[in-house]
């Protein structure tokens, strides 16, 4: 028997709970009452039926961007596409924006029509938001994933382009190619910073023998990354190999914010941060 | 790691005896997850992409932590501090304060394996065990018992989930329509949907989600633990004061002296003031209003209307339609009639013209006072729902070398039985069937595995000594101590349910 979508509120009353297979959705929308109620129910008929659409094209999507020239028809599928495309010059697979792009298809359902003062979905860290005029959204931020602790809030103006929070890491959830313990990624949309955060963490990366690494298939089958070295474990390392680690993973975040496919980023690696984009930002937020 | 509200333990055994449905075939030990349509291949020791699920020894298991539950006040009664979001908070497990519960505990197969935690506390200087399980129930229903007396269809009639039979109308209480789900014949004993439909219909009513019935020859119900049914679209608000009888039974002295007749509009039984029995005792006339249907006893009649959402739960919306008759010997111009239904939802009040027809008038005060007063005495319509399952078999194994030995026990009150800390109806004769509240449980704290059967947690409770005497597996006893604290998530007891380790097992624990 395979489990349908469970769909129901949280006990406090205001937020809905979306859960289906590895899809975890935390979803709050503000606004009058009626408003809030019928975008929980365009919030709850999208996600009826997503997962098993993702999953039709799963073979596809588990494909390198750059391999994939058959046409994507899902939804949330497309937004991974779209997301992941202009990253080609690198090995990844629309996988990477998967969370994100849930969050903004659900998002993007929820609001239809609606007058909501603003919304989001949160997809286990991946975070989509909705604002309007005068509203901002304040996001505490957890840069340790195995230590969970607000070290820092950012707080994303309706002026701002930013409608999406993604972070990634060794730790996390999904298997990683570097050693980034986080790299949280503020971008226009969740689904482009998804993938952003998946591949700066992989940058973040030294060679060194405190790091334990196995093939992503021994870990997990019917992984997008193949036989590819994921990082199980990492040791202490010395300052120079993280400042080496963390300038990797900076030169490429430095790039996609050149090309306009991320705002900021806040990298962490033992203890050490580098971030960029939150101060020009955020003014006097300050991160870490 | 997401939230993660769920918290039973799901063994799934379909590889030890369907080896084509989950072994992987060309990896060893590689087992498909079936819990949603990703369908991961899960290596053993790893966790699928919901790290939810994980393949632990070749089993299907659900990685959530196990329950216990603590007691919040303390003997003064004072709050003992507790981490309510259910995380753990790393303080070493209290004896005194402490049950353990099956939910999360996983089970054993086969059954003759000592169950996966038998622990030892102490509590009042008497060494207590308790015997931790996950039961795997094929042989399990639901009874659930809807406050209402609208008309869900006939008795015996199929009641079905997805167009598959999962249930019947069975015998209607006071008040209330009762139905029966599940069970072993639709577990197991039809197509594999009907099978995979009624397992999942019975763990989201038991978890406290909603489902939704069709009644062959009757209505659409949605039902949900602990809340109003919804029936054909319409929330039941609340329950009938009584049959129109029990309601005159109560009211007549009230409204005796402020109307020449009332009659009580009612599904099963219409009651007629002045020819019952309170009327006449009050010394009231036959006003020679005759209603529809067949006399029962004086004043009471079956049958005056069709079954329908009009008033107290018939057809009927104009209530003057149950009128059959007005006796022109007895009845006379200026009479007053007052009719109401048994919930007070519906009432009106005429007064006989001089043709002896009723004319709708303005209804005094004083009865508009008494049908608030009957509404108010209406109970809040909620639907109950409880889980029925014999724990008489191959799981006793689990706990003793000597099954017979842990029945007698659990019948002459000496071992307490749970369900995730719930008390349990143990009932009479051979086995061990319980039945349970399933509101009084965790929450989530059902689960299910795609035989298919339900898993439902178990705790066997009783003196170590007695334990020792009934041929327990003495050896596997843990200390609670002794726990791992890192699988736990706990919960807090409920104030109003019995604490298991005290003096009297069993007695007055039932629900």
């Amino acid at each position: 028997m395979s489990g349908g979508p469970q769909i129901a509120l949280l006990p406090d009353g205001r937020r809905l709970h979306l859960h289906h297979g590895p899809i975890d959705l935390i979803v709050e929308a503000f606004g009058a009452k009626s408003e809030i109620e019928a975008a929980y129910s365009q919030a709850a008929r999208r996600f009826d039926g997503l997962l098993q659409r993702l999953v039709d094209e799963l073979d596809l999507l588990r494909m390198p961007i750059h391999e994939l020239s058959t046409e994507i028809v899902g939804p949330v599928a497309r937004r991974m596409t779209a997301a992941v495309r202009p990253h080609a010059s690198v090995f990844v697979t629309p996988m990477a924006a998967v969370a994100g792009a849930v969050a903004d298809t659900v998002v993007a359902a929820m609001i239809d029509g609606r007058d909501l003062r603003r919304a989001y979905v949160n997809n286990g860290g991946d975070i989509a938001l909705h604002l309007t005029d005068g509203e901002s959204f304040t996001a505490g931020l957890v840069l340790e994933i195995d230590a969970p602790a607000i070290e820092g809030t950012a707080t994303i103006p309706y002026l701002s382009s930013i409608r999406g929070i993604a972070t990634s890491g060794w730790q996390g959830h999904s298997l990683s190619l570097g050693i980034a313990d986080s790299v949280t990624v503020l971008a226009h949309t969740a689904a482009q910073a998804d993938v952003a955060a998946t591949l700066i963490a992989n940058a973040v990366d030294v060679n060194h023998p405190a790091i334990h690494r196995a093939p992503a298939n021994a870990i997990e089958l019917d992984n997008d990354l193949d036989d590819r070295l994921v990082t199980v474990d990492v040791r202490e390392l010395d300052g120079l190999s993280i400042a080496t680690a963390l300038h990797r993973g900076e030169t490429v975040a430095n790039a996609m914010w050149a090309k306009g496919l991320i705002v900021s980023a806040a990298l962490k690696l033992q203890g050490k941060t580098r971030t960029f984009g939150f101060d020009a930002l955020l003014g006097h937020q300050k991160v870490a | 790691m997401p939230n993660n509200p769920t918290a039973h333990t799901k063994i799934d055994t379909t590889d030890i005896d369907n080896s084509s449905a989950n072994i992987g075939g060309m990896k060893e030990g590689v087992i498909t997850c079936d819990a949603c349509p990703v369908l991961c291949r899960i290596r053993p020791g790893q966790t699928g992409a919901c790290d939810r699920y994980g393949n632990m020894g070749g089993i299907l298991t659900r990685m959530d932590p196990m329950a216990v539950m603590r007691k919040v006040t303390d003997d003064s009664g004072k709050t003992v501090p507790f981490a309510d979001d259910g995380a753990w908070d790393g303080t070493v497990l209290r004896p005194a304060d402490t049950f353990i519960t099956g939910i999360g505990s996983g089970t054993t197969y086969p059954d003759y394996k000592p169950a996966p935690f038998i622990v030892a506390s102490k509590h009042r200087d008497v060494d207590m065990v308790t015997v931790v399980s996950e039961g795997i129930f094929s042989y399990c229903g639901l009874k659930a018992k809807i406050d209402t007396d609208r008309y869900i269809g006939p008795e015996t009639a199929a009641v079905r989930c997805d167009g598959e039979q999962v249930g019947h109308v069975t015998t209607a209480e006071y008040g209330s329509q009762m139905l029966a789900l599940g069970g072993v014949r639709h577990l197991t004993g039809g197509s594999k949907k009907e099978g995979t439909v009624t397992c999942r219909m019975m763990l989201n009513l038991c978890n406290g989600e909603s489902v939704e019935f069709t009644i062959d020859g009757g209505a659409t119900l949605t039902l949900q633990a602990g809340k109003p049914p919804i029936i054909d679209d319409l929330k039941e608000e609340r329950m009938r004061v009584g049959c129109g009888s029990a309601t005159i039974g109560i009211f007549a002295k009230q409204w005796h002296g402020h109307a020449d007749e009332v009659i009580v509009v009612d599904d099963h039984i219409t009651g007629v003031l002045s020819e019952h029995q309170a009327g006449r005792f009050l010394g009231m006339e036959p006003a020679g209003m005759r209603v529809r249907g067949r006399r029962s006893t004086p004043g009471r009649y079956f049958q005056v209307a069709e079954p329908g959402n009009g008033w107290g739960g018939t057809d009927v919306t104009d209530p003057l339609e149950i009128i059959d008759r007005i006796d022109a010997k007895k009845a006379q111009p200026g009479m007053r009639l007052f009719m109401v239904s048994t919930t007070g939802e519906d009432a009106a009040y005429f007064v006989l013209n001089d043709d002896l027809k009723p004319e709708p008038a303005d209804m005094p005060e004083h009865l508009a006072m008494v049908v608030d007063r009957i509404g108010e005495n209406c109970e809040p319509a909620l639907t109950s729902i409880l889980f029925m399952a014999g724990a008489g078999g191959s799981l006793r194994a689990g706990v003793t070398e000597n099954p017979v030995r842990l029945t007698h026990s659990v019948h002459q009150s000496l071992t307490q039985v749970t369900c995730g800390g719930a008390p349990v109806f143990i009932w009479p004769g051979g086995g061990i069937t319980i039945m349970v509240d399933v509101t009084r449980l965790p929450a989530n704290g059902f689960g299910y595995v795609p035989t298919p059967a339900i898993v439902a947690p178990i705790e066997f409770t009783l003196r170590q000594d007695d334990y020792a005497a009934l041929g327990g597996h003495t050896d596997s006893i843990r200390q609670l101590e002794d726990i791992d604290a890192d699988r736990l998530r706990q919960e807090s007891w409920p104030s109003d349910t019995r604490w298991p380790y005290s003096d009297h097992p069993n007695e007055g624990s039932n629900p």
